[in-house]
């Protein structure tokens, strides 16, 4: 286990908004081929964490090390899967255009895509059974369907690590199976780490849980402790784990699960 | 129409309508998916100072107008993507400051300003023979920029933060955007007035996004609809001797409301016909 070779280490990163620390303190080490989830309260600073790590966003204070290189540089080797939230659901592109956008870091400015890079778009869309709908406008796919594009978008930049942002939000249970069974055939290759506050998904599929509300609670295993939950939410949450460590729903949050 | 064609000014015109209308297909398909309208409203108003400078410097305003746009691009620019706050205040502000500027130019300059109008309000009938070179020559620098910089354009467009991680200077590609709506805006002064830049601009190519699934089909569309609107719009000013520019605003207008219609009513039929396949 040790001998695994660390790809992201933050020291004491603090960072925010106008001064306003959304993050604080945090320290992180996630090894090769770790499958890290990390949950907690809306606004507590799960995308934050994300944008510090890709370089989007400056950390006041602290370090930030990609495999061994600043977050500009070590975001190179790392593959984004953006929150669907954010697009333009209309716009007039179709799915190969846009997992050819995942080769932009490998072709700068004024270089045209090549062979390769077709053929590594083509593997990522194979990767996510995708490749037969390559023709068709992002606007006509689902949800689901859409997830698998950005994955591949992703996957398409050759990645060591892939982050994702709330991979299985607004999808549906049957489609948030499926989004983690492709995860975890990935996480043979390449490390993972993504966060959502979809608590009972990401418990039963990831390696390992942290807690982030400001500060992070994250101890290199699997279970969710009272302590974390109660420290992350600052609020009582009832936990049940029916012998099964990584089960865990709480009360608050998953209101349609049946106690 | 057959007849005409056998003036000069004419054949001009409609000449400048084609050059105008490729510019303004490329260009306005990235102004309509981007959303910054009110950016490139701005950049067309600011230019207006540039007309002014260049009555008071007796030399062909379009050069003044295209200083000036493209000014107002880099300085709109940087404001939209330095400044976190009050971006769009800061951008009304310089779409003010710029016309205000045109306006003290042309008091300051001596003697009657014969076709100051002709820039707010269009004159596409007295479009003279070196404007037309102008035109062709913005028209090539627009095909050739964003023909190398059309991934890099697309990714912006579509996904800023991805194109961000994977390192595409979007800030610079952005204002290189915002360049090229300034080069259009002025070509399009010209032939509909700076006041109804931003319909030309943006209908062409809000009409062709309802029909097309990508960029570049959305271009082609846009140029041939663009194409179409001024040459209908020309034949309809000279038949019923009406304002050329305002002629051509309203015929696309038309056809941007039935495009609406048309799709309106296409949803409506989809979503009936649709209506067993989502119910669960």
């Amino acid at each position: 286990m040790s001998t695994r070779r660390e790809v992201i280490h933050l020291e004491d990163v603090w960072a925010g908004y106008d001064g306003r620390p959304v993050l604080e303190g945090i320290n992180l080490s996630v090894k090769e081929r770790d499958f890290v989830g990390i949950i907690g309260p809306n606004g507590g600073g799960k995308t934050t964490l994300l944008m510090v790590m890709l370089g989007l966003i400056q950390p006041t204070r602290g370090r930030v090390r990609v495999l061994g290189q600043s977050a500009t540089q070590g975001r190179h080797f790392i593959g984004y899967v953006p929150q669907q939230v954010d697009f333009d659901r209309d716009f007039p592109v179709n799915v190969w255009d846009v997992a050819l956008m995942g080769r932009l870091g490998q072709r700068g400015l004024l270089h045209r895509y090549t062979p390769e890079d077709r053929r590594a778009v083509a593997r990522a869309l194979q990767q996510v059974e995708m490749l037969d709908m390559k023709d068709w406008p992002i606007s006509e796919l689902s949800v689901g369907q859409r997830q698998r594009i950005y994955v591949a978008r992703a996957l398409a930049t050759e990645p060591k690590i892939l982050f994702l942002d709330e991979p299985t939000a607004s999808v549906d249970s049957r489609i948030t199976n499926s989004i983690y069974e492709l995860l975890q055939k990935l996480n043979e290759h390449v490390t993972i780490l993504l966060i959502s506050h979809d608590m009972s998904a990401i418990s039963s599929h990831v390696k390992t849980v942290g807690c982030l509300n400001r500060r992070l609670f994250y101890h290199e295993s699997r279970e969710i402790t009272p302590e974390m939950l109660g420290e992350a939410y600052r609020c009582p949450i009832d936990l049940i784990a029916h012998g099964v460590p990584h089960r865990v729903f709480a009360q608050h949050h998953e209101e349609e699960v049946e106690v | 129409m057959i007849t005409a064609l056998q003036f000069d000014f004419m054949r001009h015109a409609l000449m400048a309508g084609v050059l105008v209308s490729i510019a303004c297909g490329i260009i306005g398909v990235y102004v309509v998916v981007n959303r910054i309208v009110f950016v490139s409203g701005g950049i067309a108003h600011a230019a207006y100072g540039g007309i002014g400078l260049g009555y008071f410097l007796g030399i062909n305003p379009v050069w003044g107008a295209i200083l000036f746009s493209l000014s107002a691009a880099l300085g709109m620019g940087v404001v939209q993507r330095k400044t976190r706050q009050r971006a769009d205040t800061i951008i009304g502000v310089m779409w003010a400051i710029g016309m205000a500027i045109g306006i003290v130019f042309v008091d300051l300059t001596r003697g009657y300003v014969v076709d100051l109008m002709s820039y707010l309000f269009g004159s596409i009938l007295t479009v003279p023979r070196s404007d037309l070179v102008i035109m062709a020559i913005l028209d090539v620098v627009i095909i050739a920029l964003v023909a190398v910089f059309y991934k890099e354009l697309l990714a912006m467009s579509y996904d800023e933060t991805f194109a961000t991680v994977e390192n595409v200077p979007v800030d610079a590609i952005y204002i290189v955007l915002l360049c090229m709506i300034g080069l259009t805006v002025v070509m399009l002064m010209r032939v509909v007035g700076l006041i109804m830049v931003i319909a030309l601009l943006t209908m062409p190519a809000a009409i062709s996004e309802q029909f097309t699934s990508s960029l570049k089909k959305m271009m082609v569309l846009s140029i041939v609809l663009g194409i179409v609107f001024t040459t209908t719009g020309l034949w309809l000013s000279y038949a019923l001797n009406l304002t050329s520019g305002a002629t051509i605003i309203l015929v696309s207008g038309t056809a941007f409301l039935l495009s609406l219609l048309y799709k309106a009513v296409a949803k409506r039929h989809a979503r009936m016909s649709d209506a067993g396949r989502y119910s669960n």
